[in-house]
């Protein structure tokens, strides 16, 4: 069973939220999703200071298996990119909640934080998939 | 449940990810095929090949059967154990399956016999085509080993390695095969083939004793990998995967496989040679060439190629290929077509260079 942080939020298109309480988010994929991938060679991000909506194509991730869209999973402006995976993509797949983070959002809307999966909920979800 | 090898259990045990690949259970990594990859190109690894068909074809006949069956002439084989590769055609020029074939006695001996390997998705199809054409023969029986379990080690150490691994006669045999050679030892056939552009060995041995020589092998620090880093690794070497770059429908001619057709001695008569002289002599339209993309991304079979002024093309195989960094492919495009193109991906025009379909071979980058 793959890693699935209590203290992280979640949504159905496989992406993780930390809430960082001054109203910035930091997001990535899960362990989940990094193990369906496999081996990640390249991820295309979103530009610093773009503006994305909920459930956007906000990048693109690689792997030698298969490309997928990443999804923007809050509205909000980006303010920060992960320039560590341009070089080193398997980031993803060694540490997909820590240094594979994918990037961080300033949000336009704290309500929808209500709307994102607890741990609990994305468990069920990824059991019912499998 | 697909079927399993007699290697399932081992399997297990060292952590693979297992996938159905026709009708089998097999290892498509152990935790990174990336990883895997680059072991077999620094060092050595080992594949669970067992699921491929084995077959023997022996009788008084059976050379003659085989020269009529392929396209290329077993005629070639002058040396015990020796191997070649071919395509197997039907009547129309289209490449039902391809294969190796291996000499396994002295050639021109009384009793003289063959061993092909086919792929495994393709067995059923194999067999009865296989089966059909020994009716103009007299004396050729065909007998399937499903017993035999085959595995490749592949990599610059892989024969040092394979030889640490075995008794001392097998290890003397591993020593004397030239490359495309295979011998048998003490019911082992032990051959100098492979799948990976790396020098390697493949070998087919009895089911109860693989496990056994598996972990003898894990021993010796061979790593076990599995099919994903065999795709990532053939297609760096440049080697057709039966049903994506040809099947039924496509031409050896338009396969990059023209060097395997065996045009003399011009009276032998083999299925599917009067179709591909047609093409021949009326010019085929179509070539597989090597894509490469020097830009970041990845090249994915059924991609559209777009040459420019001269028309349009279809990836057959792409991948990333770890070894060079970025993303490679086999395609079939217009005869015409140089060497630029662009391939829509995702709804945008990227340029990539054509090549020759080679791109590494023993470790190195074998184009400029």
């Amino acid at each position: 069973m793959s890693n699935i942080p209590s203290e992280l939020k979640y949504v159905a298109s496989h992406e993780w939220i930390r809430v960082e309480g001054d109203g910035t988010v930091t997001i990535g994929v899960t362990d989940h999703a990094q193990d369906l991938l496999g081996d990640v060679v390249f991820v295309e991000l979103p530009e610093v200071g773009a503006d994305v909506a909920t459930g956007d194509e906000s990048g693109v991730v690689e792997s030698v298996k298969a490309a997928s869209d990443i999804y923007a999973p809050l509205s909000g402006e980006v303010i920060a990119i992960n320039e560590e995976l341009e070089d080193s993509p398997e980031l993803v797949n060694s540490d997909p909640y820590g240094d594979g983070w994918f990037f961080k959002l300033k949000l336009s809307d704290n309500d929808e934080l209500n709307e994102l999966l607890s741990a609990e909920g994305y468990t069920d979800l990824c059991e019912s998939e499998a | 449940m697909g079927s399993k090898t007699a290697l399932y259990e081992k399997h297990q045990e060292m952590g693979a990810k297992l996938v159905d690949f026709g009708g089998w259970d097999m290892p498509i990594h152990y935790g990174s095929q990336v990883d895997e990859h680059h072991h077999v190109r620094n060092t050595a690894g080992m594949f669970d090949v067992s699921h491929m068909t084995v077959v023997d074809v022996t009788g008084t006949d059976a050379k003659e059967y085989l020269r009529y069956l392929l396209a290329n002439d077993v005629v070639k084989l002058q040396e015990k154990g020796k191997a070649l590769y071919s395509g197997m055609l039907n009547e129309d020029g289209g490449v039902i399956d391809d294969l190796i074939v291996y000499l396994m006695t002295e050639p021109g001996v009384a009793g003289e016999w063959f061993r092909v390997v086919v792929n495994c998705a393709t067995r059923e199809k194999d067999l009865r085509w296989m089966s059909d054409q020994t009716a103009s023969f007299d004396d050729v029986a065909l007998t399937e080993q499903p017993d035999l379990a085959m595995v490749a080690i592949q990599g610059p150490k892989a024969i040092s390695l394979a030889k640490q691994s075995v008794n001392a006669s097998r290890e003397k045999l591993i020593d004397q095969l030239s490359v495309f050679q295979g011998l048998e030892s003490e019911g082992w056939f032990i051959a100098r083939t492979g799948y990976t552009g790396e020098d390697g060995l493949e070998i087919m041995l009895p089911e109860d004793e693989v496990a056994d020589f598996w972990q003898a092998l894990a021993d010796a620090d061979v790593k076990p990998c599995g099919l994903g880093a065999r795709d990532t690794l053939r297609l760096e070497a440049g080697m057709n995967l039966y049903g994506a770059d040809m099947d039924e429908t496509v031409s050896p001619l338009a396969a990059n496989m023209g060097w395997t057709i065996a045009w003399e001695p011009q009276e032998r008569i083999f299925i599917g040679r009067e179709a591909l002289q047609a093409q021949k002599e009326s010019g085929v339209t179509e070539r597989l060439v090597g894509l490469v993309m020097e830009t970041r991304g990845v090249l994915r079979s059924h991609q559209k190629v777009i040459v420019e002024g001269v028309g349009e093309g279809e990836i057959t195989s792409g991948t990333f290929s770890p070894t060079l960094g970025c993303s490679v492919a086999m395609a079939r495009v217009p005869a015409g077509t140089k060497d630029q193109a662009d391939v829509e991906i995702r709804g945008k025009r990227v340029p990539v260079r054509v090549i020759r379909p080679s791109f590494v071979r023993n470790g190195k980058k074998v184009f400029d």
